[in-house]
This record gives C-alpha cells, structure tokens and sequence, in this order.
C-alpha cells in the first residue's frame, strides 16, 4: 500500500499517518454524535469512563479485545500472504462449532487439564479447514477469495443453524443453543483464577483466553519474521511471480496463509464458546469477524499494533454499551458506525492525506536542509 | 389448488427477485467498468432507511424515493473518491460502506424515531402497491385469474421497473456508445485512456447509474415490500445480488436468471420447511437459503463453466506521465 513518490520517514508512515486517519475517523464519528443530538464530550468521557474506569470495565474491554486479537491477527496473516481474508465471521463461527461439538462429546469424561487443550486444537482446526477450502479454490481454482470467503459467511451461519436446530438443541428448549457443557470444558475466569490467589476482582467474562491471544501475537511476530516458512510466505504475498522464479510454489503458500488465518480466526470459538457462553449459540460471532479487518488495518498488520488496536476496539465496544446506559438517544451500533469510518479512512483512504505528509516532511526538511547549509557556508 | 399454489409462489418469486434484481444490475454497471462493489448491501441498507425515513416523515413516495436514491449515489461518490481518485482498496472500502451503513441506519433511526431503529410504519397511501389490485389475491378454480392474474399482473411499478432495467442496461451496454466505453474502461483502461477518453469520469458514471439502482433495489424494500424500516432488513440480500451477477458472470439477461433462481429459492424456502420431497428426503431450509452461495462457489470454482470477470476489475488506473 506505499507509494514510491511520496518520500516519508519510517514513523511518520507507521505512526503519525495511522493516528491521523483515525482522528478523522473519530472526528466525523463526533460530527454523527452531534446529529443525534448528544454531546460528543459526554459521550467520549462516559466512554473512556466505563471501559478503563473501573476493574470490572476493565475485564469487559480486554475480553472483547481477546477476540480482535484473534481475528485481527487472521486478517494480518492472510494480508502478509496476498490475500484479503474478509471470512473471519465463518471461520471465527466454526472455531466455536469445533469447541462445541468436542466439549459436548468429551467433555464429561475428562478433567480440564486434557479438554481445554483439546478445545484449542479443535477450534484451530475447524477454522484452518473453513479457511481452506476458499484458499484451496483460490490457488487451484482460480476463484477469488474475497467472493469465496464472503460465501462461507452466510455457508457457516447456516450451518451453525442447522446444528443448533436439528441437532444440539436439547428436547422440549424452545431457545436455539446447544446443552451446556461439563465444567471441565470452561476456560477459566480471570476473576475466579485471581480469587484463589486471594485478589478481588470482580466477575467479567475475561478468560484465560487472553493469555492464549498474547501467545499467538508471539507465534505470529515469530512465523511472519523470524521463521523461513513466514518468509516464503511474505514473499509471495508481495510479489507471487517472483517468489515463484524463486523457486516457491505460491499455491501451497496461499493455502497456508488461509490455514494459518483461518487457525487464528477459529480460536475466537475458545474465548467465546468455552470461555464465556459454555454452550453453542446462534450468531455468537457479532461481527468480531469484520472488526478484525478494521484492526488489522488499524494495527499495520503487525502483532504489537493489532493488540494496540484490539484495545482500541476493546474499548470501544465496552465503552460503547456504558454510554448506550447513560446518554438518551445514544446506541452502541454507534460503534459499528465508528469501525466502518475507521476501515474507511484508515484502510481504503489511508493514502489520501499521504502526499500532504510527504509535502509537509519536504518542507520541514529543506527549511533544516537550508538552514543547514548557511550555517556551513 | 395447484392453480393458487403455482400463482402464489409465481407472484412471491417475482417479488423478492425484485431488489435482487436492481442491486445486481447496480453490481453489474460498477463491476464492467472495473470498480469491485461488496458495498451493495450497505447502499441498499442506507436507501432503504433513507427512503422509509422520509417517506414517513413527509408523506410523500416521491421524496422516499429521492432520498433512497441520493443517499446510494452518495454512497456510490465516496467509493469513487477513495477507490478512483485515490486508488484505494476496493474490497476495503466496500466492506467500510457495509459497516457504516449497518451501524449509521440503527443509530440514526433510535435517535430519530425511538422505536427500536424501525422507523414508523409508511403510510398506506405512501405505499407502493400493485397497480391492478383487483389481482392481489389468486382466484381458486381460476388458472388465468391466479398464475397471470395473481402471479404475473398483481405487482407495483418498481417491479416491473427492475425487469424493464434488464433490457435497458442489455442496450447501454451492447448497443450504445457510452455502454461500449463503459465496458471497454473495466476490461482495458489504459486503452481508453489512449483514445481520449476519461478513466475516472467513466467509473463514475458507473457508479452514479449504480447508485440510482442501488438506490431503487432500497426503496422497493421499505415502500413496496415491508411498510418500516427495521435494522438490517436486508440481510444479505447485497451478497445474494453481488452472488446473481458473478453466476450471470456480468451480463444483464444471465443476470436475470440468476436473480430469478435465486428468488425462487428463497421463495419456496418457507414453503419446503417440512416437506418430504420424493427421492431426496426432507430438505432443511438452511440449506435452500445457503444454495446461492454454493452455488456461487462451484460455478466460482469451474466445476459449472467458467465465470469470467472483467480484466480491470479491483485494478486501480494509474495514468501514465
């Protein structure tokens, strides 16, 4: 996404340009507050207020952020591999289908200590074989991801659909969710863990998912830049014909980029299936699919900005609900609203201030350069 | 019986093919002259919004319609300011238009109306309703009252609108001069551009005519078939549309059989909801709903024929200096 012409310092590009473009996001986000009639003000005090204010906000921002972390770190991946993975809302879906049909078999028979790995493995799994059936199509099929995964959107929505209804539903439950599972297939509370170590915390959905999140960050940093299967992986993304006279088979490297995205997007099923709801629901997702895209755009596609912008999101969305409470007239689809305008001035327009950047480091530097040269000559 | 049966499943077909069928001949403009639209259910979202909140607001269908397709052409001009004039992500910008639309729609319609983001019901006499009402019901023991009658005669204006726009977009695109242009920008731009003639003010003309439709496909949802607006009441209507112009691979009349077979599935969803049919067994109604996008993906696939995209598409032009 840079662009040659425009001459700019490494940190103006990583750091002041993003931070730019979400102020402009967040500024029109504010002009859209005021036409409902509430005060921006209030509204981002409110806001900051009850994700950060409080221990148990607190415990609500970080839960939401363990999930961006996962989706957004599937967007980043498939991004570093060339492609546009917008299907983290199925993968993400059939990461909890995996967690749901394993703990609803085994969960009774074995303790936590060999279920919650398990659950892991099975989201991993199910969301590496949704993703790659679409990178599987892209590479030998030539049918184009963006299409492909869109589709397996609505396929993984029907599905979960189905299981619910025809299957996972327990006899005479109007509701459509599955039993809950044994308690051996919970991920455990960060306040219940906390509690044993005699530290009040109070009750949130936080999990140890979060632990689970910042160990993928950690694989994903060490993959992408440290290991040669991430390097092959880069380079094919950046320029697929030359990876190929490289002697790299790009197919296969599509394929694994969706694996690896779709792996990091299913594992949104462990956080919130056997970390939260203990039990299968419709349409637990909410979207988290989709922020993924905001924050990998948000975060430049590296694992230290897309925790930075899963926390950004993560207080979004927490804060978001606290003011939806507070200010008349205010809904937290207001948040969605700010995601759309984040991915729209951060991602598709992220270039349009650019070459005023460029023009404003050129002028700075030839006022120094000028400067310095009268106090050589 | 059957002759209602057939009658009423003809007239729902043609029905809810209807928005199918603007959003993807909005798609088809768009995509031929080069510029990708996954934007389609967010404009059709905000038009639908725009036209049930002014329509309700000023008693006037007109106005509905005005706004429906303002608010789609507005939409249509920011994607051509990023993706165009910027060479944005098309992909990017299209799925920021989704989100923006879906949450925009909700908070604007609380904050306005309270009413839970539905608007208040339109008005009967601002309702777009069939333009015979003496066929609105199918006629028992009737084959011609029920099937021509019920299923062919009993719609509003905007339906057969969109299948008029079939022949009409058919006869820009293949037999005019600005059609032949249009199709040439998606497929060679740097051609065009030789001839003279002006990449970007092509695409967006595209876009406009996409916005018009887009524009259509939103207002026929909330003044002709629902009478208010309720939070994503298009529920992937967009991607079913966007789904019907890959499967008519980019042509106006394919199109049409796309959307047609599309609206007939879901159409007959309901109805099959418990029905064993001979040989195959009871069909669950996920799978009916989830037969488009399956489809989609084999033909995507090859396995049903080669579904060729315009050359240009998702390419961003770069004028040469």
């Amino acid at each position: 996404m840079s662009s040659q012409a425009l001459q700019m310092p490494r940190w103006m590009d990583l750091v002041l340009l993003p931070l730019w473009n979400l102020l402009i996001a967040l500024l029109v986000a504010g002009g859209v507050v005021l036409l409902i009639g509430a005060s921006p003000g209030q509204a981002l005090t409110v806001l900051l207020d009850g994700a950060l204010g409080s221990a148990r906000g607190l415990g609500y921002t970080l839960y939401y952020t363990t999930t961006f972390i996962f989706t957004g770190l599937a967007v980043a991946v498939a991004f570093h591999g060339g492609l546009f993975n917008i299907g983290g809302e199925g993968q993400a879906t059939l990461g909890g289908i995996g967690v749901a049909l394993l703990s609803l078999w085994l969960a009774p028979k074995l303790p936590s200590v060999v279920m919650i790995p398990l659950a892991i493995v099975a989201a991993a799994c199910f969301g590496m074989l949704w993703a790659a059936v679409p990178g599987y199509l892209q590479a030998w099929r030539g049918s184009h991801v963006v299409i492909t995964t869109i589709m397996f959107n609505f396929l993984a929505a029907s599905l979960n659909g189905y299981l619910l209804v025809n299957w996972l539903r327990p006899n005479g439950s109007m509701s459509v969710e599955s039993d809950a599972f044994a308690d051996s297939a919970r991920m455990p509370a960060v306040h219940e863990l906390l509690a044993r170590f005699g530290v009040e915390w109070p009750s949130s959905p936080l999990n140890l998912s979060i632990v689970l999140a910042l160990l993928a960050c950690v694989f994903v940093w060490w993959f992408l830049w440290k290991s040669r299967a991430g390097y092959v992986l880069r380079a094919v993304g950046s320029n697929p014909s030359a990876a190929h006279y490289a002697g790299i088979r790009p197919r296969w490297q599509v394929l694994a980029a969706m694996g690896l995205s779709g792996a990091l997007a299913g594992l949104v099923g462990v956080n919130e299936i056997a970390g939260v709801q203990g039990k299968l629901t419709l349409d637990f997702v909410a979207g988290a699919g989709f922020t993924g895209i905001a924050v990998a755009l948000m975060g430049r596609n590296h694992p230290v900005g897309i925790v930075l912008a899963s926390l950004l999101f993560g207080t979004l969305y927490q804060g978001g609900v606290e003011v939806s409470f507070e200010v008349p007239g205010f809904s937290r689809e207001m948040v969605v609203t700010v995601q759309g305008l984040i991915v729209l001035f951060a991602g598709a327009m992220a270039m349009v201030s650019a070459p005023m950047f460029a023009k404003l480091y050129a002028a700075l530097t030839r006022k120094s350069r000028a400067a310095q040269g009268k106090s050589h000559g | 019986m059957d002759e209602v049966l057939i009658g009423s499943v003809l007239a729902s077909t043609l029905r809810v093919t209807t928005p199918l069928l603007f959003a993807a001949l909005a798609g088809l403009l768009s995509e031929r002259s080069g510029v990708v639209d996954i934007g389609l259910e967010g404009k059709m979202l905000a038009a639908a919004f725009a036209a049930a909140a002014v329509a309700s607001v000023s008693h006037s269908t007109g106005f509905g319609l005005l706004a429906a397709i303002g608010v789609a052409i507005g939409m249509s001009m920011v994607h051509g300011f990023a993706c165009v004039t910027h060479r944005g992500d098309q992909v990017v910008s299209g799925v920021a238009l989704n989100m923006v639309a879906a949450g925009l729609t909700v908070v604007l319609g609380i904050a306005w109306f309270a009413q839970g983001g539905q608007t208040p019901p339109i008005d009967s006499a601002q309702r777009l309703t069939g333009l015979l009402p003496q066929w609105s019901e199918p006629v028992p023991g009737s084959w011609f009252g029920s099937v021509v009658g019920h299923g062919l005669l009993s719609h509003n204006v905007l339906v057969y609108l969109a299948f008029a726009l079939v022949a009409v977009v058919w006869f820009f695109l293949e037999r005019t001069r600005p059609g032949l242009r249009l199709r040439a920008v998606g497929e060679n731009p740097a051609m065009v551009d030789a001839a003279g003639v002006s990449v970007p003010r092509l695409r967006y003309t595209a876009l406009v005519l996409n916005g018009v439709l887009c524009g259509l496909g939103g207002a026929y949802l909330t003044l002709a078939q629902n009478a208010s607006f309720s939070p994503n009441m298009t529920a992937g209507r967009g991607f079913i549309a966007l789904a019907a112009m890959i499967f008519g691979k980019w042509k106006p009349v394919p199109t049409l059989f796309a959307c047609l077979l599309f609206g007939f599935l879901d159409a007959v969803a309901i109805r099959l909801q418990g029905v064993s049919l001979p040989g195959i067994g009871e069909v669950p109604v996920q799978l009916i709903q989830a037969l488009p996008y399956i489809l989609t993906v084999v033909l995507l696939a090859g396995f049903i024929g080669q579904a060729i995209a315009p050359k240009a598409l998702s390419k961003p032009y770069v004028k040469e200096r």
